[in-house]
């Protein structure tokens, strides 16, 4: 008996990325940083290194996704890992089997990192503690998505150099989002003031107790922010449950460039994708090259995903 | 049989007011006899063999007021006789049962079935529910009438709310003419559909659907106000947040007549206990804040809420090895009741006679059975407990099938040495 107490003792914690909550700023700095070296890779005409031969990734996507998913795919193959991707529309998951026994069935086939995005909030946390691998969160319920965050903020720095002292808002569905939690938390840690900007019914209760001011007026929340970060409204929330309809929830809170003459001159505006132009955005400033870095944000997504992969499977 | 003595113990009885050195006779019936400090050496027949309990607590056995037991439908989860066996460590020797079984206990042939299986697989006392609606659907009453006097204590959908106003006034209107006992799981469907846990900054940061503690308020202030038109026996089953504690101080004050209960989960929990998604701590209501756990024990103390309950709920494994919005919600407690409860005592929240009431003579009167006092002449159901014993929450040494405990590791103070059913021992501890 003794002796298994000492061995429990002594086996080394599993790290896992599970989230924003829980990582520390030196941590938060390692990614970034080693992000910044895959950037130049990605732009090169041989993109693939071999860091992560020999080791197996598995993406365990439970809801549909087409950005993240391919990112996450690249970033494993970029690295030299081999990379499966399951489709869960023709899994067990859809003949009843549990979150669980599907992680024991992966386990048993001895992956070394786990992607797995899924709709119910602390999924990945459940997972980690039953495998033997190292989990990446790609995004659970309304909880968290860190590498989004992560992206976001290397995208930012990217361009203005820091995050610390931005004044950053944050608008849209609030309330349904992991990007907009997330993104919280990152960007107090790297010294950022948040503020929200949503309507009553979109702002989760008690937002203010996470670091954020919270505005119900568009124009107020904006003024003098360097970030404009819009968020996705999911179609089935236009009409009539949370809001009257998709007219004016633009009218109050689509971005404009009206509206966003509030922020800096120099004021950026970001996206996690995947847009409603004319719903939360308006198009032609969604395309303002000058403005606009959605599609940084996509470029950048991928070296973050391979810094992230790089670290949690070299942890173990 | 012969008469047994128990002497030198701390008699409390809250009923009566008693809290003595004294002694117990039980009769060869198995009735008690005699009660008090004049119960002692001196004055028994010296060959008498007499159990002496070392000023150990003798108190009148709990009387649990809301437990699902499993049995029909979910044995799996928990029967009869690992029910009474766990309640019986606990120092539990009356409950009333839930109807949420499979099927559902909501006629009258399964109430000869239920009361058969409890009278022979269970050693404490089974004081059947059945549910207010057919099926626990909320449109069609049940037969309130016919019900009762089979032995039926009280009328519940057990996990569910009423939601239909009309139903729920006619069912009102209804209980007061056959005097039947109403008990609301008070909650409103729609606010709180798909929710998992309070809504507040907890539930904002684990990215889970809350619900809102109005939910439990609008539903009592409902049925608070169809009590001034049809006033019938009514019990709120368990409320959880210092905005229901709120509107029923203003109904008490206001004269109203009806009870309240409390789970012990929500008076010495809060959300913070849920920690890293612990399925073990999704309950129905949820856990709230430390606020709202503070005025469920002013409220108590003050007397507005009169009963704690165990709302012992065993759920196996796999239906907690979820991720915690599909695991299913409760928490197995009928063993911990008291010890938990204890808790309350040590910490100085809560006064002992006023915890002891609110687990034995309280709930006996709402529930109008013979139990929860230590008098003359009634079944010796009795709970020896050592209040200062600590000792440490392990789940596989509980004696329910199922180990969904929420309170695994945590550190107590009051262990139960023996439990008494009419008048015999029914659980010793070793």
């Amino acid at each position: 008996m003794a002796v298994i107490k000492k061995f429990r003792a002594v086996k080394k914690k599993q790290n896992h990325l599970l989230g924003i909550q829980g990582l520390s700023f030196s941590e938060i700095e390692n990614i970034l940083k080693q992000a910044k070296t895959f950037i130049t890779l990605n732009k090169s005409s041989s993109k693939k290194i071999d860091i992560l031969r020999g080791k197996t990734q598995i993406n365990l996507f439970f809801e549909p996704s087409t950005r993240t998913q391919s990112s996450f795919e690249l970033a494993g193959k970029r690295l030299g890992a081999d990379v499966m991707s399951m489709n869960i529309t023709n899994s067990a998951i859809k003949k009843g089997e549990t979150l669980i026994d599907t992680a024991m069935t992966l386990n048993a086939m001895h992956p070394d990192i786990i992607v797995i995005r899924h709709q119910d909030s602390g999924a990945p946390n459940l997972l980690s503690r039953k495998v033997n691998c190292a989990v990446i969160n790609a995004g659970d319920g309304r909880r968290e998505h860190p590498t989004q965050a992560l992206l976001d903020a290397l995208t930012i720095i990217n361009r203005k150099g820091k995050v610390e002292g931005l004044k950053i808002a944050i608008c849209g569905d609030i309330l349904h989002s992991r990007v907009a939690r997330s993104n919280i938390y990152l960007m107090n840690m790297l010294g950022a003031e948040v503020n929200v900007v949503a309507p009553k019914t979109l702002l989760p209760h008690s937002i203010e107790r996470l670091g954020v001011k919270s505005f119900n007026n568009m124009k107020k929340g904006l003024e003098n922010c360097d970030i404009v970060m819009m968020l996705r409204l999911q179609n089935e929330r236009m009409h009539g449950a949370f809001l009257p309809s998709a007219r004016e929830y633009y009218e109050y809170f689509g971005l404009t460039p009206e509206k966003l003459k509030m922020a800096k001159k120099n004021a950026l505006i970001m996206h996690p994708g995947p847009m409603n132009r004319g719903v939360e955005i308006d198009t032609n400033l969604a395309d303002d090259i000058n403005k606009s870095l959605i599609r940084e944000q996509v470029e950048l997504g991928v070296a973050v995903r391979m810094a992230c992969l790089k670290i949690y499977c070299k942890k173990n | 049989m012969k008469d047994k003595y128990l002497i030198n113990a701390r008699i409390i009885d809250p009923k009566n007011q008693i809290d003595e050195i004294g002694g117990l006779i039980i009769d060869s019936k198995g009735l008690i006899k005699a009660v008090g400090k004049k119960v002692a050496n001196g004055n028994l027949p010296s060959k008498a063999q007499k159990i002496d309990l070392k000023k150990q607590v003798l108190m009148p056995g709990i009387v649990d007021m809301r437990v699902f037991v499993g049995e029909p439908g979910f044995e799996y989860k928990e029967n009869f006789r690992t029910f009474s066996n766990s309640a019986l460590a606990g120092g539990v020797t009356s409950a009333v049962s839930m109807p949420n079984t499979s099927p559902i206990i909501d006629n009258v042939s399964m109430v000869d079935f239920l009361k058969r299986r409890g009278r022979d697989k269970s050693k404490i006392n089974i004081f059947p529910s059945a549910s207010l609606t057919k099926n626990t659907d909320g449109k069609q009453m049940t037969e309130f009438g016919l019900l009762k006097r089979k032995g039926i204590v009280a009328f519940t959908d057990g996990i569910k709310t009423v939601q239909n106003p009309l139903l729920m006034s006619r069912i009102m209107s209804l209980a007061s003419q056959s005097n039947a006992l109403i008990m609301q799981h008070a909650e409103d469907n729609i606010l709180s559909e798909n929710g998992v846990i309070n809504e507040g900054e907890i539930s904002t940061r684990l990215g889970l659907k809350g619900i809102p503690s109005l939910a439990e308020k609008i539903i009592v202030e409902r049925d608070l106000s169809f009590l001034e038109e049809y006033f019938c026996r009514y019990h709120i089953s368990q409320i959880s947040s210092e905005k229901t504690v709120q509107a029923i101080k203003k109904a008490k004050k206001d004269g109203k007549i009806f009870s309240t209960g409390v789970s012990i989960n929500n008076l010495s929990l809060n959300e913070n206990d849920i920690g890293d998604f612990k399925t073990f701590l999704k309950l129905s209501p949820p856990l709230r804040t430390e606020n709202d756990r503070l005025s469920l024990v002013n409220g108590l103390n003050q007397g507005f809420i009169d009963v704690i309950v165990s709302d012992h709920k065993p759920e196996d494994e796999e239906s907690k090895r979820l991720t915690f919005s599909q695991a299913a919600s409760g928490a197995s407690g009928v063993e911990t009741l008291l010890p938990l409860a204890l808790e309350l005592y040590h910490n100085k929240s809560i006064k002992l006679d006023k915890l002891i009431a609110a687990i034995t003579s309280n709930p006996a009167k709402i529930l109008k059975i013979e139990k929860g006092t230590l008098q003359k002449g009634k079944d010796a159901d009795l709970c020896v407990v050592d209040i200062n014993k600590p000792w440490i929450v392990n789940k596989n040494k509980l004696k329910s099938k199922s180990k969904n405990t929420p309170i695994e590791n945590r550190k107590l103070q009051g262990q139960v040495l023996k439990t008494f059913v009419k008048g015999e021992i029914a659980y010793e501890r070793i």
